[in-house]
């Protein structure tokens, strides 16, 4: 198993590189390095002397990928590109194009971000597999029938519906929760509860339609035909025997988001006034700060292949037979 | 037992008394209900906080409370008018020809060499508490030489314990000017004050080369080296030297780039190892201001608390405004001390829909009116007037209106074989193609449609309240595109832009050689579902002509991008004034300053020797009829030009609860919220009695999920007892 995670490793390194490539490549397809400048030195009275000096002092002066005029290893060190990439892969995330430290933005706003995000998908989890479950159980009946119905319609709801919709019911009319905002510690808890339950709410449908499909398959596989015959109840059936061995394809889409939580959600921080990472993202997009940008993408990137490798060690925790070669 | 019940009792006596205190709602602490606190929003968080730096109006909203240049506004006269706020009186500049020999005032400007103002600072003014200016028990800076341990532990300025003050001085003020050659900041202003400040140009120069020769985490020490346009005369005077006769430079002292910055500072923020824990003073500011920013935390909320200092400074509530002001009670606190309010707290509010909801629930205390929000805030009556709609004055929410120093227009790229080219060998035929496109395009319409009525169709390039503006008066409008019928402005019959359009070479919108239809393009970054509409009843009003209007879409960098190359045909730009002089819009068209030759400010690349000549002569004088004359002449050019098609001058709504106190918009300064004043006890009772939270529907979604649960767990019953086949009976 280690040497498959080394291996596994390996691989990540290089699909950082080639995410780092392109996220590099496409950023200055759109914005050059003098766009760039112009975006963080304002508006106004922006002199061409001005942008020189402010790309010099942050190394985008050089060529993006080939410096024509240095000579060998030096054509492909004394280069935007290397100079940007090189300490992302150290964790160095340096300054952003504003000048301050990313590292410790991010370590700041992760926090937020998180506490919208944990008990969104834990409390969502378990929403979405039991209301699946009772939908299973139920199956070919009303209760059914009108479930699928709903999560079809819920489904089909933006998610921006569900924000706005949200924070005037809750918010507004029945005047129960603060619109939007945040603070720290216990008074986090008003200010979460809203976001949390449309977060939860917003995923309802797709999830549970979702686990419901994947519960009906197993439903029918003879293990389960057995169980009854032997005259198990139909929820130790449905929770002891059919969820465990529904659990490789619902790890497949759960363990790996599980990193991804990081990250935050970009919509609901934004309206709600969360200051996690999502909003961070969006506003340096908005502001052109590639330095923001690079370390998110890089980030999300190594958040991804590690939820990628969990989720194949997680195979093996609930199912015995599967064996890393 | 009898403890644990007690305990219980009490707890639900707790919970029950904070219910009936704070709403449910409230976003803020129940404690803070009754303090004296402005809350209000930020949408973006501030690039800069360093007043050298600082160039936007959403950073100038925290530091012009913060800072204190030597000059402000006027809270209430208008039109605008400066007064000291550092300095103890408004410099008047004294005239000197090239031997430094001093010149009367009513010198020709050609003759002067240079002008000095020579600015005595106000005694008595301090610091605002902060730990660079922390003294030890020795009398040494506290903070001045931190050892890695010592950082350890700090990750905000409120990290540091010990704080301390000191007397404002003529160096500090001096000190901030030569922080705008400062090679690591990047001063928006720096390159147009070498033209004027002496030596700064060679003192930039000077600075740069120094600072090459560093290593990356020292900084040059400005204190070691002079400048020679900007020197300390004593304690408490210093004199700036500029070139020429630049009236302009006093608006300029009323602005942060010249607020007073302490050497210690830039000391302290420049020490390694504050600058990774985002500790710098374009984070942290350091002033003399009636405020200080006690909380920065830009993912959230900002904090302003008043400088415990500041009101030493006895700065008192003007007692004189316009006409208007007495009655609607702006004078009540004439001769008070400033400031009135505690706190003010920046929320972070990205989106319009919640800001509005906080606002009517009584969380902000002031809003603007979004498009969206319009029809909820405000209505028109039978004739045309603008009143707030029912709900708001049902609320007590108070209306003021504004109209902004800004000027928006369609611009023609003078560049342009098509639109441009004013003074090349068709330049009548393309001018009066300009003109048929000015009469059509109906501004009056657009501002009725798009902008709820919220602006006034532009004659010219300079906003009412601008000396130079005129109003469209019968001699006032733009007789090629107005005319004056049944005592109004009307605008021109589209037959007669078409007649236009003909002599111009384009009858029917075709050209009259070749039969093809008129093709213009309009670079803009509008996009979306929003702009479409208004790019689609664009394309209409060239369609009133015959012409084809091609909208190519792009993002901003683009249409810079083009502006600066000089490639754009027709563009869309706006301008928000600098300082309340001509100068600072008739600019915009001044031919020396084009985007495409030297990348000024003038993005039509429009060039006309007589106005150029007239700019030169209108920048160096003092308001007044001869002014007023050249400008008039100026604007005449330009409306028989047509480089822009003049659009509108926007006018802001602003919306105040009950329990605000003098508020009046002031479109120049951004030093407002220390003259106004807060009623908290009304916003206390009004919070609660627009809030109250709604329990029941709560207690209906348990009941109809326990309602709708019961025959599922009956049937869920009834499958675990049934057997595989049923019993025979």
């Amino acid at each position: 198993m280690t040497a498959y995670i080394i291996r596994r490793l390996i691989y990540g390194v290089f699909v950082l590189i080639g995410v780092n490539v392109l996220t590099f490549a496409l950023f200055f397809f759109v914005n050059s390095p003098d766009d760039v400048a112009r975006a963080q030195l304002g508006a106004k009275r922006v002199t061409p002397e001005a942008v020189e000096k402010w790309k010099r002092e942050r190394g985008y002066h050089k060529p993006l990928f080939l410096n024509e005029k240095s000579t060998g290893i030096g054509r492909v060190t004394e280069t935007v590109f290397f100079d940007k990439s090189v300490r992302l892969f150290a964790f160095q995330f340096g300054a952003s194009d504003q000048g301050r430290n990313i590292g410790y933005d991010i370590s700041t706003r992760m926090w937020p971000s998180l506490a919208v995000q944990v008990p969104a998908f834990v409390i969502g989890l378990a929403v979405y597999i039991t209301f699946a479950l009772l939908m299973a159980f139920f199956r070919a009946t009303y209760i059914d029938f009108w479930g699928v119905v709903l999560c079809v319609l819920m489904m089909s709801i933006s998610a921006l519906f569900y924000i706005i919709g949200g924070q005037f019911i809750f918010g507004k009319l029945w005047n129960l929760v603060p619109i939007s905002g945040y603070d720290s510690g216990f008074d986090a808890i008003k200010f979460l509860a809203l976001p949390v339950l449309i977060g939860i709410i917003s995923g309802i449908g797709g999830n549970a339609r979702w686990y419901r499909t994947i519960f009906l398959e197993e439903i029918n596989k003879d293990y389960v035909r057995t169980a009854r015959a032997k005259g198990l109840s139909e929820v130790r059936v449905l929770f002891r025997h059919v969820l465990q061995n529904a659990m490789i394809p619902i790890l497949t889409g759960v363990v790996v988001v599980i990193p991804l939580l990081f990250m935050g959600a970009l919509i609901t921080e934004s309206f709600f006034g969360i200051p996690g990472l999502g909003s961070y993202t969006i506003d340096a997009i908005s502001q052109q700060d590639f330095a923001i940008v690079r370390a998110m993408v890089f980030l999300g990137s190594v958040l991804y292949i590690i939820g990628l490798i969990l989720t194949d060690i997680s195979y093996t925790l609930v199912d015995p037979r599967v064996r890393f070669s | 037992m009898f403890p644990y019940r007690h305990g219980i009792v009490l707890l639900i006596l707790a919970f029950t008394a904070g219910c009936s205190e704070s709403p449910w709602n409230n976003p803020y602490s129940a404690a803070a209900a009754t303090e004296n606190t402005l809350y209000t929003s930020f949408a973006e968080r501030p690039k800069h906080l360093d007043p050298v730096q600082s160039y936007a109006e959403n950073e100038y909203a925290f530091i012009a409370n913060i800072y204190q240049p030597p000059l402000q506004y006027h809270y209430l006269k208008r039109p605008y008018e400066l007064i000291p706020f550092g300095a103890e009186s408004v410099p008047r500049p004294v005239y000197l020809d090239a031997a430094g020999k001093t010149l009367p005032d009513s010198v020709p400007a050609e003759r002067v060499a240079f002008s000095e103002y020579v600015i005595r600072v106000r005694q008595g003014v301090r610091y605002q508490p902060h730990p660079a200016l922390a003294l030890d028990e020795s009398g040494k800076l506290r903070y001045h030489a931190l050892s890695p341990a010592e950082l350890r532990g700090i990750d905000t300025l409120a990290d540091f314990r010990h704080t301390g003050t000191r007397e404002l001085v003529a160096g500090d003020y001096v000190h901030q000017i030569k922080r705008l050659a400062h090679p690591r900041l990047h001063s928006p202003i720096l390159q147009l004050m070498t033209e004027y400040i002496v030596g700064l140009k060679e003192y930039a120069a000077m600075l740069a080369g120094e600072a090459a020769a560093l290593p990356e985490d020292k900084t040059v020490d400005l204190t070691r080296h002079e400048l020679a346009g900007a020197r300390i005369i004593d304690r408490y005077t210093y004199a700036v030297r500029v070139r020429g006769k630049y009236p302009q430079f006093a608006y300029w002292l009323a602005m942060p780039f010249f607020a007073p910055v302490p050497p210690e500072a830039d000391r302290f923020y420049g020490q390694p190892g504050l600058a990774q824990k985002n500790i710098s003073l374009d984070w942290y500011p350091l002033g003399t201001g009636p405020y200080m920013l006690t909380v920065n935390n830009p993912n959230r909320q900002m904090v302003l608390e008043r400088n415990p200092y500041y009101r030493d400074q006895a700065e008192t509530y003007p007692a004189e405004g316009e006409p208007a002001d007495a009655a609607s009670g702006l004078l009540q606190d004439a001769g008070k001390t400033l400031p009135f309010i505690d706190k003010v707290v920046f929320s972070l509010e990205k989106e319009q829909i919640p800001y509005w909801n906080k606002f009517l629930q009584g969380y902000y205390d002031a809003s603007g009116i979004a498009s969206d929000t319009f029809d909820q805030a405000v209505q028109f009556s039978g004739q045309g007037d603008v009143t707030l709609s029912d709900d708001m004055i049902r609320r007590g929410i108070r209306l003021q209106t504004s109209l902004a120093t800004s000027v928006f227009y369609l611009g023609f790229n003078m560049r342009d074989p098509v639109v441009g080219n004013v003074d090349g060998g068709s330049g009548e035929r393309r001018r009066k193609l300009r003109l048929a496109i000015s009469i059509a395009v109906d501004q009056e319409e657009f501002i009725s449609i798009f902008r709820n009525g919220r602006g006034v169709p532009s004659h010219g390039p300079i906003p009412p309240g601008i000396f130079g503006h005129r109003e469209p008066d019968e001699a006032g409008i733009n007789p090629y595109v107005y005319e004056w019928r049944n005592g109004q402005p009307q605008r021109k019959s589209i037959e007669q832009a078409k007649k236009l359009l003909a002599e111009a070479g384009y009858p029917n919108g075709r050209d009259a050689k070749t039969g093809e239809p008129l093709l213009l393009h309009l670079d803009t970054t509008s996009s979306g579902a929003d702009s479409k509409a208004r790019l689609d009843w664009y394309i209409r009003q060239f369609q009133k002509l015959g012409v084809q209007l091609v909208i190519r879409a792009t993002d901003f960098n683009r249409l810079q991008d083009k502006l600066r190359r000089g490639t754009a045909q027709l563009y869309f730009l706006g301008w928000n004034a600098d300082y309340p002089d001509p100068e600072n819009f008739l600019f915009l068209l001044h031919g020396p300053q084009g985007r495409a030759r030297t990348q000024g400010e003038n993005a039509s690349n429009y060039r006309n020797a007589e106005y150029d000549q007239l700019f030169d002569r209108m920048k160096h004088m003092a308001n007044g009829a001869e002014r007023q004359a050249i400008i008039d002449r100026m604007i005449a050019i330009l409306r028989h030009d047509a480089p822009w098609v003049w659009s509108f001058f926007p006018k802001d709504y602003t919306l105040h609860h009950a329990w605000v106190h003098n508020g009046k918009p002031n479109q120049i300064a951004n030093n407002g919220l220390k003259y106004q004043r807060l009623d908290p006890a009304l916003r206390a009772v009004k919070r609660r009695e627009w809030n109250p939270p709604v329990v029941w529907p709560l207690a209906l979604v348990t009941a109809l999920l326990v309602i709708g649960t019961l025959p599922a767990i009956a049937a869920f019953r009834r499958r675990e007892r049934s057997t595989a086949v049923a019993a025979q009976s």
